[in-house]
């Protein structure tokens, strides 16, 4: 369907996009659009004036230091493909982002734009969650941080004021060593996950894992992440045995939906499988 | 909205009310509908164009966000004369049935190849993923795409200078 009317505005400065947006009740924020969009095409939603951020420079880049890897919120999927320093840097980012949509989407597509968009099958919010990555955000009444953990508040719901613009997602340092997996499975790649799980471990000395963080998308309203599972690992050796009682935590562990793309108790089951062989990943 | 930007190497100056997209900008307003829409909506990739050497969705794009852009449609792949090597392979291979699809296969593998001309059959498959073809002809399609490549580690396609 065409798209229905809406006045557009396209500042020059953050502080010059907040005031729009707070002037209207009804303005969205436009990033890449990759979903908002087609939200328009469908008529999901009906904006009287769209924001746009692509003038905003202090919304671009990746930065990588001793405090983890910042990324700007207008950093677009195919700048994180690019990036060859992610490689080390952050490995798990690196490859969930890699299901992310297909070639044209993703030299359009924005980490900002995801993580407000907020859909629960959607890599980007799945991996802030699990890796506690913080989200900074600037309104009218100043910038805050928000935790990943209480950023996504429901599908297609997050704690963003509706004056609230996305500056950056800061992800903690990625140590050297740490062992990590990332396994999806869509009908078609770069379609939404079915179910996906992210997971990563440290070692201690003895070989043992410790600060074990495990994450999946696509089974409920939201990302999840699973501490009975992650309880689970904490102090062990990752061999099959352990890897079977994490498969069937997970399954315990969720409620997924039933569509027309699965039934809940496939869904259930995929995210038992994701789990082990994310750790099967992370184990070689 | 007036806005500028460039179309297949000419500036263009349109009058567009927000809410029209790349696409519609790009067949009613300039008439160049060889960018051809199927889904409206940023699933069929039929709408595919370049954007400052990017392939997008240009369903997916606001004709008022391209201002200052330079845009490549279909049409300006090649002169009137003759067809790129990537259209003769196209052709060579039986890469089309009923046509629709094409314009997004051939900008999308035009913006893949300038970029890997030294891409392998997966890699293809991959980007070509976000271009539906109902008359099942994808086999070909790859083909057509692969057998291209030596045009673009040559002359980039034999469209140097137009994209």
């Amino acid at each position: 369907m065409k798209l229905p009317p809406f006045e557009y505005a396209c500042p020059t400065t953050l502080p010059e996009a907040v005031q729009l947006l707070a002037a209207r009740e009804d303005a969205k924020a436009l990033a890449g659009g990759q979903s908002l969009v087609p939200m328009l095409a469908f008529r999901l939603t009906q904006p009287t004036l769209l924001v746009d951020l692509r003038k905003l420079a202090d919304l671009r880049g990746i930065k990588i230091t001793e405090t983890g890897v910042r990324l700007g919120a207008m950093v677009r999927w195919r700048d994180i493909e690019d990036d060859a320093r992610l490689s080390t840097a952050h490995p798990l980012l690196q490859a969930a982002i890699a299901h992310v949509a297909h070639y044209q989407i993703r030299n359009r597509g924005t980490v900002g734009g995801s993580l407000a968009h907020a859909d629960p099958a959607a890599e980007m919010p799945g991996i802030a969650l699990t890796c506690e990555a913080e989200i900074a955000v600037v309104g009218k009444s100043g910038a805050r941080v928000i935790n990943a953990a209480d950023f996504f508040t429901g599908a297609l719901t997050t704690a963003l004021a509706a004056d609230e613009i996305i500056v950056e997602v800061r992800l903690p340092p990625w140590p050297q060593g740490r062992r990590w997996g990332f396994q999806e499975y869509a009908r078609r790649r770069g379609d939404f996950a079915t179910a996906a799980a992210a997971v990563f471990f440290d070692e201690d000395a003895s070989g043992r894992a410790r600060n074990a963080h495990v994450g999946v998308i696509g089974v409920a309203d939201r990302p999840l992440r699973l501490a009975n599972v992650e309880a689970l690992l904490n102090g062990q050796t990752i061999d099959g045995g352990t890897i079977a009682k994490a498969e069937t935590a997970t399954a315990a562990a969720i409620d997924p939906p039933e569509d027309i793309h699965a039934s809940a108790a496939y869904r259930r089951a995929l995210a038992g499988t994701m789990v082990e062989r994310a750790l099967q990943q992370a184990g070689k | 909205m007036l806005i500028r930007f460039e179309v297949n190497g000419s500036a263009v100056e349109v009058e567009a009310e927000p809410r029209l997209t790349l696409a519609d900008c790009l067949r009613h307003q300039l008439r160049l509908t060889g960018t051809h829409i199927g889904c409206e909506h940023g699933v069929c990739g039929a709408c595919t164009v370049l954007v400052d050497g990017d392939a997008v969705r240009s369903c997916l794009m606001l004709a008022v966000q391209a201002e200052g852009a330079k845009v490549t449609t279909v049409e300006g792949l090649s002169d009137d004369a003759e067809l790129t090597p990537l259209q003769k392979s196209f052709r060579k291979h039986h890469a089309l049935q009923c046509g629709f699809c094409t314009p997004g296969m051939i900008t999308t593998a035009h913006a893949l190849l300038s970029e890997e001309p030294d891409c392998d059959a997966a890699r293809v498959r991959e980007v070509l993923s976000g271009n539906l073809c109902r008359c099942t002809g994808y086999i070909p399609i790859v083909e057509a795409v692969l057998d291209a490549r030596a045009a673009y580690r040559d002359n980039a396609g034999g469209v140097a200078g137009k994209a």
